[in-house]
């Protein structure tokens, strides 16, 4: 049929159709670009504007008509934000958290996902069923009964309280056994013909090819650290161990009415900067990891 | 095969996850029920020998409870707002960016930006894009010193600037400011799953609705979105799952006030109820709250499921 219309079609007629259509291809095209940039825009702004806000002086931020860039660039912000919110005691205290909570669930996940992985035991596809079956249970409900047990051991105000319960992460183990899982068994029957040790097999051939999935977990429960807010204030809330984001909203209680906001906004790009460079350089793994969970930290 | 020597190494691989799991997962699931279970139950007094009988008082007191209705008001409302928002703002950005080369790769990476950030201290920044400065209180004798720059934005294309989020600010503002501020969060998550998932359809099924001179909103409709459909299910869920867990957000905006300055607690979530019981030793209220959370997220969840089975295309 189409052939037929082609034919009763002069030439003439077929080059403004094939006209209309470049317009109409063009405007579409035109207005995903607009879409897409102004969403962009929209997205970047509240970052421009806690670093502009992070510039001015007070009265500057104070101004009734903002401005878009600081007439006069007070870097001094940042200091008076650092000692304000004492922000080297928070970021030292964060990063201890934070290293030594990775290192050790790190170990912990790698063993028990090589058992789920390569190991047979009675009960294991149940045990792992009921693993996954706790990741549906909202963490406040673990919570409530987890306060008790650390006020019981006297765990309150302490690194480990800030560690220990959260070392195991039931989708850490899960994500590792699927990569382990990838792994020809063939290669582990090898090494056990050829009398290689399961620690040493897991160490010299296993993590290596895991290792991307590792690292996603790695940074992950860093930035899970950083971000932590409501079990460090239920538990650890002294000035000797209270975690950034805690410290953060501490110092800065204030958030309406008269503000002293371009030193807040300091302290605020101060407590993101880290993140922004672990996203500038490991995007890659970050994306991995989180396309995976549906979970923040 | 499975020899008890081979038994014995796995179970010493697992020993120290089950160990903490034990204590920090499955023995708080059943405490946590137990406490649910007791009339008025409270940590503190059962340290001091109270004893409680077994009832179902907790919940009860709970639903009657003015401020848990309230808190299970601001959370649904947050949800049914932003979850719809995010997900199809979130859909048209991932078509948007699918369809492009040029500039796809930096706008991808600005689109996740927002994932990498902490929810307190950003939210800290949209506080004072929205907020007021001055003595703003309604009254006659008020000062705006500066508007914010959202305000500023609105007189410039001839609006009346809004209380937002200040001292007499309307509960509709409040509301308005938090799904601003939650969809901006929840955004990056849902684009990056849903461009995946546009990536990993078969180029053919376009290549032949083209050959069938199919126009782009038929192909959109019949072509992308089934063929989306798990990844649409899977954002829809776990935008659920977190819209119900909402509560740091609110801090972020708001301080631990939760609320403008003259309605403390207004936005208070079921998570920021919970904490609230904890904190004034009120264990069995607040595990018959978290159990009520529950069963709303499984009913959902559930609810999700089921929908999708009937229509998504897998």
């Amino acid at each position: 049929m189409n052939d037929v219309k082609m034919e009763t079609m002069s030439e003439k007629d077929m080059r403004r159709v094939a006209v209309r259509q470049a317009i109409v291809k063009g405007l579409v095209k035109f207005g995903v670009y607009a879409f897409l940039i102004i969403m962009a825009l929209i997205v970047l702004f509240p970052f421009y504007w806690m670093i502009n806000s992070s510039l001015k002086t007070l009265d500057e931020y104070r101004m009734s008509v903002p401005t878009f860039w600081p007439h006069k660039v007070m870097i001094s912000n940042y200091a008076s934000a650092y000692k304000t919110a004492n922000l080297g005691k928070l970021f030292v205290n964060t990063v201890i958290v934070g290293v030594v909570s990775t290192i050790l669930s790190l170990i912990i996940t790698v063993l028990s996902a090589f058992a789920f992985a390569r190991l047979e035991f009675k009960g294991k596809d149940m045990l792992f069923a009921g693993l996954l079956a706790t990741m549906m249970i909202p963490g406040e409900l673990f919570t409530i009964t987890n306060y008790g047990t650390v006020t019981q051991l006297g765990w309150t105000n302490t690194y480990t309280v800030l560690i220990v319960p959260f070392l195991v992460s039931v989708f850490y183990i899960y994500l590792l056994r699927q990569n382990f899982l990838q792994i020809p068994n063939e290669l582990y029957l090898a090494a056990k013909v050829d009398g290689t040790s399961d620690l040493k097999y897991l160490w010299r051939v296993m993590i290596p090819l895991a290792l991307p999935t590792l690292i996603s977990i790695t940074i992950l429960k860093m930035m899970g650290a950083w971000n932590s807010y409501i079990w460090p204030r239920l538990v650890a809330n002294d000035a000797a161990h209270r975690l950034i984001t805690n410290g953060l909203r501490n110092a800065f209680t204030e958030t309406t009415g008269d503000v002293n906001y371009p030193v807040q906004m300091a302290a605020v790009a101060l407590v993101s900067l880290p993140l922004f460079l672990v996203f500038v350089f490991l995007r890659k793994y970050i994306m991995q990891g989180v396309s995976r969970s549906g979970t923040k930290g | 095969m499975v020899n008890s020597k081979h038994q014995w190494k796995a179970w010493i691989y697992l020993a120290p996850a089950i160990a903490v799991l034990l204590v920090f997962t499955v023995w708080p699931i059943f405490n946590t029920v137990r406490m649910a279970f007791l009339e008025n139950y409270s940590g503190l007094e059962a340290t001091n020998g109270a004893t409680f009988s077994f009832g179902v008082g907790n919940f009860v007191k709970v639903l009657k409870y003015k401020r848990f209705i309230s808190c299970l008001k601001n959370t649904m409302i947050l949800c049914v707002l932003t979850v719809p928002i995010s997900t199809i703002l979130a859909l048209l950005i991932a078509v948007g960016l699918n369809s492009i080369k040029p500039l796809q790769k930096i706008l991808q990476t600005i689109f996740f930006l927002p994932y990498v950030t902490n929810s307190i201290a950003i939210g800290m920044v949209f506080a004072a894009m929205f907020n007021i400065v001055g003595a703003f209180y309604g009254t006659e004798n008020e000062l705006i010193v500066t508007a914010g720059i959202i305000n500023n934005v609105i007189e410039f294309f001839g609006g009346t600037p809004v209380n937002w989020i200040n001292y007499g600010s309307q509960y509709s503002a409040n509301i308005a400011v938090m799904t601003v501020y939650i969809v901006w969060n929840a955004l990056p998550f849902k684009i990056l799953v849903l461009l995946g998932g546009l990536q990993s359809i078969n180029k053919q099924y376009y290549d032949a609705a083209r050959v069938d001179g199919s126009s782009r909103r038929r192909i959109f409709a019949r072509i992308t979105v089934p063929l989306l459909s798990p990844m649409l299910a899977y954002v829809v869920i776990t935008g659920f799952i977190g819209g119900f867990k909402e509560y740091t957000s609110i801090v972020g905006i708001f301080g631990e006030n939760m609320g403008p300055a003259d309605d403390a607690g207004r936005l208070n979530t079921m998570v920021g109820f919970i904490y609230d019981s904890l904190s004034t030793n009120s264990q069995g209220r607040a595990s018959a709250a978290a159990l009520i959370l529950f069963g709303i997220i499984l009913v959902v969840t559930l609810l999700n499921l089921y929908v999708s089975k009937k229509k998504v295309h897998y």
